[in-house]
């Protein structure tokens, strides 16, 4: 942190560094929203005052190192274990908060089932759900996620649905299940988007506080590196082609969930 | 406590949870579906947790989770759901929390069949899903053993944060014995001081198997190594039977060592100078003693309901200081005590 | 007197370039002929004294870089 700044007499502090972060400069590229949503989770903690209770779990993928960026007792699941690994660890310790961080191949590809299952016991568990269309960790292959068209590096001519599928929606999947009380699509691209998204987050974690039932926070995310985009014109992209195939909104909230009072 | 009519199945989980079990999450599976409809009942009965997980994927996730948070934890399966498991078992090696399997052989490989079998060997012995490791594997040859190898299963465990197997078939999980539970031990009050539990008070702490860096990891290696090599030391069990003077050594474990223990009688009935050696921990392997007892005996005598797995470690351990028969079934076919006593009957011929 | 102030972390900054898009008085631009410790442009501030402490960077920053201030409320005089 800088230091020797002097603030003047007439001024407050009105944005600082969340106590739930650590120190450690990220390894994520330049404009990555994992950073974002790393401090949105971090400013949440802080807010519910839950750091001391709270376990995360690790995913596999660029955020594999979550752990070293938030200041909670973490586990590291194997790739798209999470959700499983999250179930053992809170109904062996149902005071504690638990969370997973998870990108789209491991909550949407090889976890999907995990995910679709925790969700319909109604585990009392939050998910943050970075969806960038990639995989961007293993360079840049294609998710299950992916639009149409899109050129990775495992879809060099561009995603062809008519052999491979098509882009995978877990919201409104998951929306599907009776144990899922919180499922709500959002965006880390734009001051609006972002304000939106830290609310979301807030109640998700505030739905197993209370112990209402399964939340998920899907967040539209940008890869710049692999997208081969500036970080800029990613989070622009974010904001105009991803919601085309990821409409935004909330796809379930239980009355119980509604009433929540999200500060 | 009295002995009771117990059926294998039930009776291992049962001692589990009165040795401690915290939270079972398992998935039905043929040969050992009873243990889990035991316990979700028991456990639900004590204020444990249970989950009947969507697969054996899921199920030793959550067990890892659950060990992770420092509880007494496990599952059973059979050889498929195991080979699901594989993930999940390197990831708990890797970590160091503790941790305890049973898996209850069936014929293979593939889909096999319901029968009893001893494949697994290799898979549970010779490493714990990918990269350099080794469980501790119990090797019960009765139901009572079962029962008591349950309890040792989690000391050991807990005693090097590691995994534990006790390697069981389908006659053990099927068969009813007579045999004695332990009493209801009391549950901890406080968890590992390295457990995930929230951080209140203290720095976060982190389990994971993940160490980037080539000189990282190979440091965690050499600590896991040194793990293993204090487990050899200290943890081998067998047992012995008319050894002192044999001239063949029968050496087998589980079910196969039960029935090998009527061969000796048998084969001393008739004169031979037959001994059994029955190995309780499959792994740390009693390589010393085999090694020793090589130099003593004509030939030694392997039998296993498999195409000969042991027989590789029972190979090495004589060093060629004696030959090394077999004699092994498969496909979940057990082999009866006639057939190995004629055929350690015609070895005996052989080495006149 | 301006009313806000932003205190930039330099050596946190990987000249994304975000915060330079969003801040509604375009003050902030990445040094053109500085590098930080990481070897980027980091953001810096061009004009202080237009500074509104809207926090509008802080908010986009994915690498925590900045600390905002902005003035005190006045306390509003009672109604007649």
């Amino acid at each position: 942190m800088a230091v020797d700044v002097k603030i003047p007499e007439n001024m407050e502090l009105v944005y600082t560094y969340p106590e739930s972060l650590t120190e450690v400069s990220t390894h994520y590229c330049p404009g990555c929203t994992h950073g974002i949503v790393h401090r949105l989770v971090a400013e949440v903690l802080d807010e519910l005052d839950i750091r001391e209770r709270t376990i995360g779990v690790a995913p596999v993928g660029c955020s594999v190192l979550a752990y070293n960026y938030i200041k909670t007792d973490f586990v590291e699941a194997a790739h798209g274990r999470a959700l499983a690994m999250a179930t053992g660890l809170k109904r062996v310790n149902p005071d504690k908060i638990v969370f997973t961080y998870q990108g789209d191949g491991d909550l949407a590809a090889i976890g999907t089932a995990e995910t679709v299952h925790a969700a319909n016991r109604g585990e009392l568990l939050t998910t943050i759900f970075i969806n960038n269309a990639i995989y961007g960790m293993t360079g840049g292959q294609m998710a299950p996620t992916t639009l149409p068209g899109m050129v990775t590096t495992s879809s060099p001519l561009g995603r062809d649905c008519s052999i491979v599928g098509f882009p995978i929606k877990m919201s409104e999947i998951l929306a599907q299940t009776e144990g899922a009380v919180y499922i709500t699509r959002q965006s880390s691209a734009g001051l609006a988007a972002i304000r939106k998204l830290k609310k979301a987050i807030k109640r998700a974690f505030m739905v197993q506080l209370a112990g209402l039932g399964y939340a998920c926070v899907e967040v539209l995310s940008t890869c710049p590196t692999n997208w081969n985009r500036d970080p800029w014109e990613s989070i622009q992209w974010v904001e105009e082609e991803m919601p085309k195939y990821f409409p935004l909104g909330d796809y379930k909230v239980t009355d119980a969930v509604q009433a929540l009072k999200v500060k | 406590m009295a002995k009771e009519l117990l059926k294998g199945n039930v009776a291992f989980a049962e001692a589990a949870l009165r040795y401690g079990l915290e939270a079972y999450f398992g998935y039905p599976i043929t040969p050992q579906s009873e243990a889990l409809e035991h316990l979700s009942k028991r456990m639900v009965e004590e204020g444990r947790v249970f989950l009947q997980a969507e697969s054996e994927v899921a199920a030793v996730n959550m067990v890892y989770g659950a060990a992770a948070a420092g509880v007494r934890t496990m599952t059973s399966t059979s050889g498929p759901g195991f080979a699901l498991m594989a993930e999940g078992l390197s990831y708990i090696a890797g970590s160091e929390v503790p941790a305890v399997f049973v898996n209850m052989q069936r014929g293979g490989p593939g889909l096999g069949n319901i029968q009893p079998s001893q494949a697994d060997y290799f898979f549970m012995v010779k490493t714990a899903g990918h990269g350099d490791f080794h469980p501790i594997v119990l090797a019960p040859a009765n139901i009572q053993e079962m029962i008591d190898m349950v309890g040792l299963a989690f000391d050991l465990a807990e005693k090097y944060r590691t995994l534990v197997y006790i390697a069981g078939d389908g006659s053990l999980g099927q068969m009813m014995e007579s045999a004695e539970l332990p009493p209801m031990q009391a549950l901890p009050t406080e968890r590992p001081d390295w457990a995930v539990t929230g951080c209140e008070g203290r720095d976060p702490n982190l389990i994971t198997s993940l160490y980037l860096g080539a000189k990282n990891l190979e440091a965690v290696n050499l600590r896991l190594q040194a793990k293993l090599r204090e487990i050899e030391e200290n943890e081998i069990r067998y047992q012995e039977y008319e050894v002192e003077d044999a001239e063949i050594l029968l050496v087998a474990y589980g079910t196969v060592g039960r029935i090998c223990t009527t061969v000796v009688r048998e084969a001393r009935k008739a004169g031979l100078k037959v001994g059994l050696l029955r190995p309780q921990t499959l792994w740390p392997f009693p390589l010393a003693r085999l090694r020793e007892l090589a130099g003593q005996v004509k030939v030694m005598f392997v039998s296993e309901m498999n195409a000969g797995q042991m027989l590789e470690d029972v190979e090495r351990a004589a060093a060629g200081q004696c030959p090394v028969k077999f004699y092994g079934r498969m496909g979940g076919v057990v082999p009866l005590t006639d057939e190995i006593l004629n055929a350690v009957k015609q070895l005996a011929e052989e080495v006149r | 007197m301006a009313k806000g102030m932003v205190v930039i972390d330099v050596d946190r900054c990987k000249g994304c370039g975000l915060c330079t898009h969003v801040c509604p008085v375009n003050i902030l631009t990445l040094s053109p002929d500085t590098f930080n410790a990481k070897g980027y442009h980091p953001v810096i501030v061009t004009a202080a004294e237009k500074c509104i402490g809207c926090a509008s960077c802080a908010t986009i920053c994915p690498d925590v870089v900045f600390t905002v201030y902005r003035q005190k409320r006045q306390p509003q005089a009672a109604p007649a």
